[in-house]
């Protein structure tokens, strides 16, 4: 039954991408983001990553989404006024990049960089210890350096988002 | 399909109506409950007339809502407006999916547990999927096309999204004590002693937060009457009116379920049966919000968002480091 729920949800969160990109109002744009997202929650489930995929929900649409929202839903910008586009000589080079990047892609996807050896933790191994406890185990010993950078560059953001927030006072 | 997946579908069939029918059951009594017991408390009767002291009161009026006018404004955006109503319940009934009421008991040689899944990220999945309430208010409010609406809907998820993270963090001095997220877990890891007297800094914090998240007095500023109309509902009507009346008791239903989970010892008790014990510790939990409302006027709104993040978010981090601290001391 997996591979057959892997392949509706897939769909589906392609699908609402889709739609996210050629929607012309913001507020339906940013309600497709959040339907896309918890697609791909339902996907991490699949790979048996259950707290990735609850952190995704709790995190991406739970929390960042809503401020997107908020933000857009107070500036109300006006669908009909932003027909025009604002930076037409973007078209062509933006249209030979993507098409770059879609080569590249594939490339990569055909490539066996993706399909390394079995490594040290097996979906075995995960079930036994626990998907959290691993995470959180490994979070503090192996991964402590690049841990503590992210801890201290999101600090750094914040108080960059203050002070440009607070510049007048 | 064999036997053991067939009998373990009707199985949880049979949970997930049961406890279905049990949380609507509880948002009827507790809509009566609420005006039977403000009334008292105001020395007043309440609804007496519909039934035995009012008790077919909420049923009259479930029908009265059914057979009103149901008013969509014309410059509303339709697909999102009918919407709305329907993401602000569904979320909130779907977390009573992991939340045990019992002890696991057996028929007919199967092992039953009174829960409807217990899966190891249990209390995440019920702050995931509770999180997307937000969703129901803020799309509610945008959709209406009212100002009222949309000042109610933009205050109500600023103060869920503030309060959100003090219950994350008020929980995890629970969650580290126990070493594990899982509901069941938590529930096994009281029975000799109750969180509530091991974490009560956490229980405060939480119990706060909780009354806060669910838009409950004296936290209920989104719908503040003499500043918004009636906040992000003052479009609805009929139907769709009542569906967010009921999310707000189910929101209330899921935050006291929680508390006895983490804090009261879930099911355990002496003497009674398992599930008479949660129903009572949830009873009460409900009770104190009753009581809360009749008790406290209303806080401002920057009274609200000042009290979140200066006082409630440095709290719990505190309980957090000092709940670690110990742990180290005692070589837990």
């Amino acid at each position: 039954m997996e591979p057959y729920l892997f392949y509706v949800m897939a769909a589906t969160s392609v699908v609402a991408s889709l739609y996210l990109i050629f929607e012309k109002n913001p507020v339906f744009c940013a309600l497709y983001m959040v339907f896309s997202f918890i697609n791909i929650a339902v996907l991490y489930v699949l790979l048996e990553a259950q707290f990735i995929a609850a952190v995704q929900v709790i995190v991406y649409t739970g929390a960042i989404m809503v401020l997107f929202l908020f933000v857009i839903m107070l500036l109300m910008v006006n669908v009909e006024q932003k027909q025009k586009d604002d930076l037409p000589f973007q078209r062509i080079p933006a249209m030979i990049l993507g098409f770059v990047l879609l080569v590249v892609m594939g490339l990569t996807i055909k490539s066996k960089i993706f399909q390394g050896k079995e490594g040290e933790y097996t979906s075995a191994k995960v079930e036994s210890i626990g998907h959290t406890q691993l995470i959180g185990k490994l979070l503090f010993t192996d991964y402590l350096l690049p841990f503590e950078m992210t801890s201290i560059l999101l600090f750094v953001a914040v108080i960059g988002a203050i002070i440009l927030a607070k510049r007048k006072v | 399909m064999d036997k053991e997946l067939l009998i373990f579908l009707i199985i949880a069939s049979v949970k997930i109506f049961i406890v279905f029918n049990a949380v609507q059951l509880m948002i009827v009594s507790m809509i009566w409950l609420e005006r039977k017991v403000l009334a008292h408390m105001q020395v007043r009767l309440g609804p007496m007339r519909v039934g035995f002291h009012g008790l077919l009161q909420p049923i009259a009026d479930g029908i009265k809502l059914l057979f009103k006018e149901d008013i969509i404004p014309e410059k509303a955006e339709k697909i999102l407006f009918v919407l709305a109503p329907v993401m602000a319940l569904v979320p909130a009934m779907c977390t009573f999916a992991v939340i045990p009421f019992g002890e696991a008991i057996n028929i007919f040689g199967y092992r039953i547990d009174m829960v409807i899944t217990d899966i190891n990220v249990g209390i995440l999945y019920i702050l995931a999927v509770s999180s997307m309430g937000i969703y129901g208010i803020v799309m509610a409010g945008w959709s209406s096309n009212n100002k009222y609406s949309l000042l109610g809907g933009i205050r109500s998820s600023a103060q869920m999204i503030s309060y959100e993270l003090t219950i994350g963090l008020s929980l995890i001095g629970v969650i580290m004590m126990t070493g594990s997220l899982s509901m069941v877990d938590i529930v096994n890891a009281q029975s000799k002693m109750w969180n509530f007297i091991l974490q009560p800094l956490g229980f405060l914090i939480y119990s706060i937060s909780a009354i806060a998240e669910v838009n409950r007095c004296p936290f209920d500023i989104p719908e503040a009457e003499t500043e918004l109309v009636a906040g992000y509902h003052t479009e609805y009507s009929s139907m769709k009116f009542s569906m967010f009346f009921m999310a707000e008791y189910a929101n209330m239903i899921t935050v006291s379920a929680i508390a006895v989970t983490f804090f009261f010892g879930g099911w355990h008790g002496p003497f009674l049966p398992g599930v008479v014990w949660f129903m009572l510790k949830l009873s009460f939990c409900l009770f104190g919000f009753i009581w809360l409302r009749a008790t406290f006027p209303r806080l401002r709104y920057d009274q609200l968002m000042h009290m979140g993040w200066k006082f409630l978010l440095p709290l719990s981090l505190f309980n957090i480091l000092i709940t670690g601290l110990v742990m180290v001391i005692r070589g837990l």
